[in-house]
């Protein structure tokens, strides 16, 4: 197992109360698996995978643990975690267009960050250059500052920044969102691609768009408002989805070609519920078509056959 | 390049032409009449005052129409001629304006030199280092916030009158002439010293707290984030930081570099400096139109060079300006 996470709960700190993004949500990665990870914005996505490599105020860790390659990460810990940090945790943030140093040029604030990591980019220089090509980048951006590179290209190049030292985890986030449907295929592709070769081991692609994990992913898991809500290979979850969120999502999804974000989630009546003191039970019940009275309490995720979790009444415990 | 920079000294040639005739026209639109405020403190009877002002008017010309004497003006300027001051006549203005401007100087570009690099280094290393942040910041406030005439002429009592160790009036001592004398230097330094340092301190403040800001703003910026995500050490994220963040400093150096020649008249009305902000209280006291030109033309001419010194530097820091000029690359 490349990956287990373990009722990770991440909050916001916040004036009015604890933001409860991320909360107690479980699952594991395997070795050389693309797990897909959608859901309505400020379902979480981004705060679970910026709390694996960067947590700090207003971010909060309340408890879990997360293990990567039989280690527990120490999330807490600010200095302890800078061991891991691209070594073996990376990420490719969802503000990956304005991620570079606007007056740096991008070859020497490589080099710059390489050296501060103890990596030295004369060695690391030829790769360096086999991966700009993976991503269809010319060597002479290396030479460039990044306004002077298309927000595809600034986004391509820091997915080559972020693998260049074959991380064990990589944490794509929204990387194919501003793009219009060709290119998100073929970046989509190139992460493909990155996994196949071995640059990366595991890799969670985040997205708010599930058609796009229809071509990349081995597994999906569906959020919902900091809650995982269902987990299933592929395949599994888009013939059987078994969530009422999940079903509402799958059918919701528009035809091919149309551009997600213009018609999304058309079929969901109302909007996911606030995380500052959310109200209890299951998160989805006001929004939920089938929710009967069990439902004021929280279901728990649990497998209903082989590889399948969901946490729903419906499905699980209703014997229970 | 050459496009980008032709372009620019269009526009300042134009801002220029406006803000002379401007300066030209203001003063002429304040009541009253600078022939009469001159002869006025002469106390002449009568009808004797009436001919001496229409003799002076005449060779001031003053009596001509006001298009005549906008005319005038121009023509006068492009051969370098500035007029005679009404109040320091038969002085011609250049010379008065030049005789003030070392002492300008002298005194402004160190206080603003000083106060801007040691505000930058403050205000960086205080930025988000919370104990010292929380102490020095107030103090940062207190410095900006305090009047600046308050704090001279609080300066000039305790050094000046109350323990008498500086000087508290002129440029050096009436008893001696400037010469590049030890004695005479020595002189100079110490009456410099308490403008100089009232001075320092009001700016020192602003410094610290803008680049406190702009370090904060920058750390907290994408690019800082990621750095930080990918494990990169707070030295590195704070030198980018600081890079960044000195790019509004530098223009605020200098604006100030450029309004320099007004910039001080408070310190100097308090000791008595004279320098060009003194000179042009006077000239507007006795409505000296002509010595009132003169000063906010070295004031305008002060500010388009450092804008455009503005506009250089920045083609030389900011890769993001020198990309924007027609697609060259430097
Ligand atoms: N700095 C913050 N302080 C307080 N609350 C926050 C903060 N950042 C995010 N949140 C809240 O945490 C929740 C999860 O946000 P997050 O950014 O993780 O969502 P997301 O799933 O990535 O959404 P998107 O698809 O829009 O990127 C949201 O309800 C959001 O309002
Ligand atoms: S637990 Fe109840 S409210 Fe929640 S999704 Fe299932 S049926 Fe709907
Ligand atoms: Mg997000």
């Amino acid at each position: 197992m490349a990956v287990s996470v373990k009722n990770l709960k991440i909050y916001y700190q916040t004036l009015r109360g604890q933001v409860q993004a991320v909360d107690n949500v479980s699952f594991d990665i395997k070795d050389h698996e693309i797990l897909g990870m959608a859901g309505e914005s400020g379902c979480g996505k981004s705060t679970f995978s910026n709390s694996l490599v960067l947590l700090k105020p207003p971010m909060k860790f309340m408890g879990g643990r997360v293990e990567l390659d039989g280690e527990s990460l120490p999330l807490a810990d600010f200095r302890k975690m800078n061991e891991f940090r691209y070594k073996k945790i990376s990420l490719i943030p969802q503000y990956a267009m304005n991620a570079l140093n606007p007056t740096r040029k991008i070859g020497r604030m490589i080099a710059e960050l390489l050296a501060s990591r103890g990596v030295s980019f004369s060695k690391i220089s030829r790769e360096l250059d086999r991966r700009l090509k993976l991503v269809n980048l010319n060597r002479s951006v290396m030479k460039m500052y990044p306004f002077e590179l298309s927000g595809g290209m600034r986004q391509r190049a820091v997915m080559v920044i972020a693998t260049l030292l074959d991380p064990s985890l990589l944490l794509a986030d929204e990387i194919t969102s501003a793009l219009d449907v060709s290119t998100q295929k073929a970046v989509a592709k190139m992460l493909v691609q990155f996994r196949d070769m071995d640059l990366v081991k595991s890799l969670v692609f985040v997205t708010h768009d599930i058609s796009i994990l229809y071509q990349i992913a081995d597994r999906v898991l569906i959020m919902y408002a900091g809650k995982a809500v269902e987990i299933a290979p592929t395949k599994k979850i888009t013939k059987e989805p078994l969530h009422p969120y999940t079903r509402l999502l799958i059918s919701s999804l528009p035809d091919v070609g149309v551009k997600y974000s213009e018609r999304r989630l058309a079929g969901i009546k109302g909007r996911p519920p606030g995380l500052l003191n959310p109200f209890p039970g299951c998160r989805f019940k006001e929004r939920c078509p089938v929710r009967f009275e069990k439902c004021d309490k929280e279901p728990p995720l649990a497998e209903v056959s082989e590889n399948h979790q969901v946490a729903c009444w419906r499905e699980v415990g209703n014997n229970g | 390049m050459g496009r980008y920079f032709r372009r620019k000294l269009l526009i300042y040639l134009l801002t220029f032409f406006a803000a002379v005739s401007i300066n030209w026209m203001i003063p002429r639109l304040m009541p009253g009449d600078p022939i009469r405020a001159l002869i006025g403190r002469a106390a002449l009877r009568a009808e004797a005052a009436d001919k001496v002002a229409e003799y002076f008017s005449r060779i001031y010309g003053l009596d001509q129409p006001a298009w005549r004497q906008y005319v005038n003006f121009w023509t006068s300027l492009f051969k370098g001629d500035l007029g005679i001051s009404i109040y320091l006549s038969p002085k011609p203005v250049t010379q008065v304006i030049r005789d003030s401007i070392p002492f300008d100087l002298g005194l402004l570009i160190p206080a603003i030199l000083c106060s801007w690099i040691v505000g930058n280094k403050f205000g960086a290393f205080a930025a988000r280092r919370k104990r010292l942040d929380g102490i020095v910041l107030p103090i940062w406030y207190v410095f900006t916030a305090t009047p600046y005439m308050w704090l001279a002429i609080l300066l000039a009592y305790v050094f000046g009158v109350l323990l008498g160790i500086f000087p508290i009036a002129g440029a050096y001592s009436f008893a001696i002439s400037p010469s590049l004398s030890i004695s005479f230097i020595l002189n100079y330094l110490k009456h410099w010293f308490l403008p100089f340092l009232s001075l320092f301190i009001v700016q020192l403040g602003g410094w610290a707290i803008g680049m406190r800001n702009m370090i904060i703003y920058e750390l907290e910026a994408d690019y800082s984030r990621y750095m930080e995500s990918l494990g990169a050490p707070r030295k590195l994220i704070r030198r980018y930081a600081f890079r960044n963040a000195m790019l509004p400093q530098i223009t605020g150096l200098a604006l100030q570099l450029g309004v320099i020649v007004a910039g001080a008249v408070g310190t100097q009305v308090v000791f008595s400096y004279p320098g060009i902000g003194y000179l042009l209280l006077q000239a507007v006291m006795y409505k000296d139109y002509f010595l009132i030109q003169g000063c906010f033309l070295f004031i305008v001419i002060g500010v388009l060079i450092a804008n455009f010194v503005i506009d250089v530097i920045y083609v030389i820091v900011d890769p993001r300006v020198r990309h924007g000029m027609g697609g060259e690359t430097a």
